[in-house]
């Protein structure tokens, strides 16, 4: 068959019906304060990380929350543990607890996995 | 006139006290309007235009001295209320020289105080000399004159909003609700005042929902090009040259933002005033979580108390505009008249 070069793209759309929001339930359970994001973005605003390398924890808040979880496993463990976000937080979110758990999360279902 | 004889007490001389002692004293009740500064009209007096239509706040004080303009009315400034009682049936109003006065129902309209913005201390005002307050820019407009501490005019002005608001840092959870629409009217009358100055607004969420508040907030856009940034401030800090450095995240643009700006502005948010918080606690009213003065019921009680004759108008129990306040203020003296009158 002819060859044109044309392929079919996997959809861009969060897929919320096949995404599985595992993580945020783990994170969810034990830090209830995660659920009070707001998404103002004061914690990646003041992240030292966040500065210098493609890390926003505002926008790891929300790709759990979405079930889209593969990019957050791979930039989780870029947070340095500062806690500057917990300071500026006007959620009053355990930002630093959220991360902790984040990365629990990933073990635990990952170990599950294997 | 019998009502000649019931005596009402006005705690507060702002917009709200203003207007519910003028309508009493119209309807021939003796009122006393007490104020603790020596001028009526509250924050408003130091205001310069008004949103949304931004008409002149002088035309509200004007309205409101005309209201209170009645013989059966007494004005007393200069004095602070600090408890009330209730014994048989009337009430004891104290002030702070020791005196005490009777009535035979009380209005609480004791307003709000501004959110020091100094508690903010990352946004440092009080600390940099060019971030400023909400009213310190109305005090600047309506000296006609908007200046850095060298006497220079800022080239570029931010916003912040929710400055005190919104925020459990500070202990308030909820929205001051004038905030958002006071940022969108100072923008513009930056940009009048400044044609060539830059205006940016760093905001969680434009909460425009009053009538002609989204209106406001789209002529800033098109007509006055200021810059909206989605995203809470995270820092301010000052550089070399006295210039302050703004740090956000831009949450629509996914990417952390830093600003050099000449001017900021921070958009205090409304706290209960502090004298109605010494009211309350030494005349057992109720507070909410908020710590505002809580109604007697959210939905059809707003302006009763927890004490049967102790009534509240404006903004003593919740951030309100204008407007607001002077419907609640007349809702309170409605209420005033059936508890005087026997017509619960």
């Amino acid at each position: 068959m002819e060859k044109f070069g044309f392929a079919i793209s996997k959809g861009r759309q969060i897929d919320y019906d096949a995404n599985s929001r595992h993580i945020a339930a783990y994170i969810s359970e034990r830090e209830p304060s995660f659920r009070a994001c707001i998404e103002c973005g004061c914690c990646s605003g003041t992240c030292t990380t966040g500065n210098f390398t493609r890390f926003s924890l505002r926008e790891m808040h929300i790709l759990m929350k979405r079930g889209e979880n593969k990019e957050v496993h791979d930039n989780i463990r870029k947070c340095m543990l500062c806690g500057k976000c917990i300071l500026v937080c006007p959620r009053g979110v355990n930002t630093r607890n959220v991360v902790t758990l984040a990365r629990q999360a990933f073990q635990i279902y990952e170990s599950n996995a294997v | 006139m019998h009502n000649l004889k019931k005596q009402v007490i006005v705690v507060g001389g702002g917009v709200a006290g203003m207007e519910s002692a003028g309508l009493l004293a119209r309807e021939g009740y003796a009122v006393t309007l007490f104020e603790k500064e020596t001028y009526t009209g509250g924050h408003t007096s130091h205001w310069y235009h008004l949103f949304p239509d931004r008409r002149e706040s002088r035309d509200i004080i004007k309205f409101l001295e005309e209201r209170i303009d009645n013989s059966n009315l007494n004005l007393l400034t200069g004095l602070k209320v600090t408890t009330i009682t209730k014994k048989h049936g009337f009430f004891l109003v104290y002030t702070e020289d020791g005196n005490e006065f009777k009535a035979d129902a009380v209005i609480l309209s004791t307003g709000f105080d501004l959110f020091n913005s100094s508690r903010k201390e990352e946004y440092g005002y009080g600390i940099y000399d060019n971030v400023i307050s909400s009213a310190d820019l109305e005090t600047m407009f309506r000296a006609g004159e908007i200046k850095l501490a060298n006497g220079k005019a800022p080239e570029t002005v931010g916003f912040v909003h929710c400055v005190g608001s919104r925020d459990e840092k500070v202990g308030n959870l909820y929205c001051s609700k004038l905030c958002c629409v006071t940022a969108v009217k100072q923008a513009i009358e930056v940009r009048e005042h400044l044609q060539d100055t830059k205006v940016f607004c760093f905001y969680m969420d434009m909460r425009m929902g009053g009538a002609y508040y989204e209106e406001l907030y789209r002529e800033a856009q098109e007509q006055w090009n200021v810059s909206f940034i989605r995203g809470k401030v995270s820092e301010v800090s000052e550089d070399i040259d006295n210039r302050l450095v703004i740090k956000s995240e831009d949450t629509l643009a996914g990417k952390p933002l830093k600003i050099h700006l000449d001017m900021l502005v921070l958009m205090a948010g409304m706290e209960m005033s502090e004298g109605g918080a010494k009211i309350a606690a030494a005349s057992g009213l109720h507070t909410g979580q908020n710590r505002f003065f809580a109604s007697a019921d959210h939905h059809y009680g707003s302006n009763k108390s927890n004490v049967k004759g102790i009534f509240y108008a404006g903004t003593c129990t919740m951030p309100m505009n204008i407007t607001e306040t002077i419907s609640h203020a007349r809702a309170a003296v409605s209420d005033v008249i059936d508890y005087l009158e026997d017509r619960n």
